[in-house]
């Protein structure tokens, strides 16, 4: 009886095999293509832990990895997007100084949202906050309401944009931790990109995650943590 | 009673016309007849160009083309639907599947000559945008080039 049942597997298994290798090659290579199909879940919260006692200065390695990653031309001016900057710090008093990147901190309870009169500013359930271009009506509402000064309007018509980033004249926009490259299992650029591998990226709702053990064992800080907007990313060494 | 003369104000079907041929036969008019037949043969005859005429009636260029998502005509007639759909699922949930996505309908529909979708009166989005006066502002921030293509280009 067993016998039977083996000879009948085994005939299944390389029958099956036939139909796959017959059918397979443009089926797989289709299927290779697909993203993910399912949604964003709560249960994961994006964050950074950023070493500022490693963060050198003079080095903006993480601003312009972002400003090639999201086609972001790189200007200074009050009407140029800026997601990422490099900010120096000095201690008056005790002539100590340093120097830190600042973007959008990612809040659990993020002013922006609140204030967006049409939605259009929200937080996914992974804890990224983004703007929904579609719906944003360039009121700049959320730009007043952050405390980061974190987020951009775009002033002038854009061209080639990134087909992963699109931007455009009119909506308000801001740092989106590389929102399509975690969606790709990568992580954001400027993590990626920093040479002393200051920016530790990675899940704060993981236990056993880098990111969450480091935060446990080093001392670290939310930038104006007496707001109450708990953001997603903690800075060690300010 | 001249039979032409009535009907030649309604000989746009070709039933009317058969009925003609018939009648004409009927009365032994082999005049009808023929008049009759002439306007059917050159009724044949612009058939294909009236085919062609309804299938597009403009010039447009499907790039790579091939199997799409959905049925070609259900699709020209609901893409907005599906894009609308997906977009908020992307946005907002994260689900990023490629087989229905912007980006994929570039994939195949860029323009095998300048890899776009929309950088000539003949690309797929311009050619029947333009045709059917609906604009749409989707390029304004979306890229319309292939995303390989513009990885090359933007190498550097």
């Amino acid at each position: 009886m067993n016998d039977i049942h083996n000879q009948r597997r085994s005939f299944l298994k390389t029958s099956l095999g036939v139909a796959a290798v017959t059918v397979a090659p443009g089926l797989l290579l289709f299927d290779v293509a697909h993203g993910k199909s399912e949604a964003v879940s709560s249960k994961v919260r994006w964050g950074m832990l950023i070493d500022t006692t490693n963060c050198a200065d003079g080095c903006h390695d993480c601003v312009t990895a972002c400003n090639k990653e999201n086609g972001l031309s790189g200007g200074l001016a009050p009407t140029d997007s800026q997601w990422i900057r490099k900010i120096e710090i000095k201690d008056v008093s005790a002539g100590r100084s340093f120097a830190l990147p600042m973007m959008c901190q990612h809040c659990e309870e993020p002013p922006c949202v609140d204030v967006c009169p049409t939605g259009a500013s929200f937080k996914r359930a992974d804890g990224i906050v983004l703007v929904d271009k579609h719906r944003c009506i360039g009121c700049r509402y959320c730009m007043m309401a952050c405390p980061y000064k974190a987020r951009s309007f775009v002033h002038e018509p854009l061209h080639n944009q990134n087909p992963d980033v699109p931007r455009g004249k009119g909506t308000v926009e801001s740092c989106t931790l590389c929102v399509h490259r975690i969606d790709a299992g990568k992580q954001p650029a400027c993590a990626e990109a920093c040479p002393n591998k200051s920016i530790l990226f990675g899940d704060l709702n993981d236990r056993n995650s880098e990111i969450a053990k480091k935060l446990r064992t080093v001392a670290s800080v939310q930038v104006r943590s007496d707001l109450g907007l708990n953001p997603g990313i903690h800075y060690q060494g300010i | 009673m001249n039979l032409m003369s009535d009907q030649s104000l309604r000989i746009s079907s070709p039933v009317v016309l058969l009925q003609m041929i018939v009648r004409g036969y009927l009365r032994m008019d082999l005049k009808v007849i023929i008049r009759a037949l002439l306007v059917m043969c050159l009724l044949v005859l612009c058939m294909p160009s009236v085919w062609a005429a309804q299938d597009t009636p403009y010039k447009l260029d499907i790039g790579r083309g091939g199997q799409c998502v959905r049925d070609p005509v259900w699709m020209r007639k609901n893409h907005m639907h599906l894009l609308i759909h997906q977009r908020d699922e992307v946005v907002h949930k994260g689900i990023r599947d490629d087989k229905i996505s912007l980006k994929n309908c570039i994939e195949c529909h860029a323009s095998t000559k300048d890899d776009s979708v929309i950088a000539r009166e003949d690309s797929f989005c311009v050619a029947c945008h333009r045709y059917e006066a609906v604009k749409i502002d989707c390029f304004e921030c979306h890229s319309g080039t292939r995303k390989s293509v513009w990885l090359q280009r933007n190498a550097k």
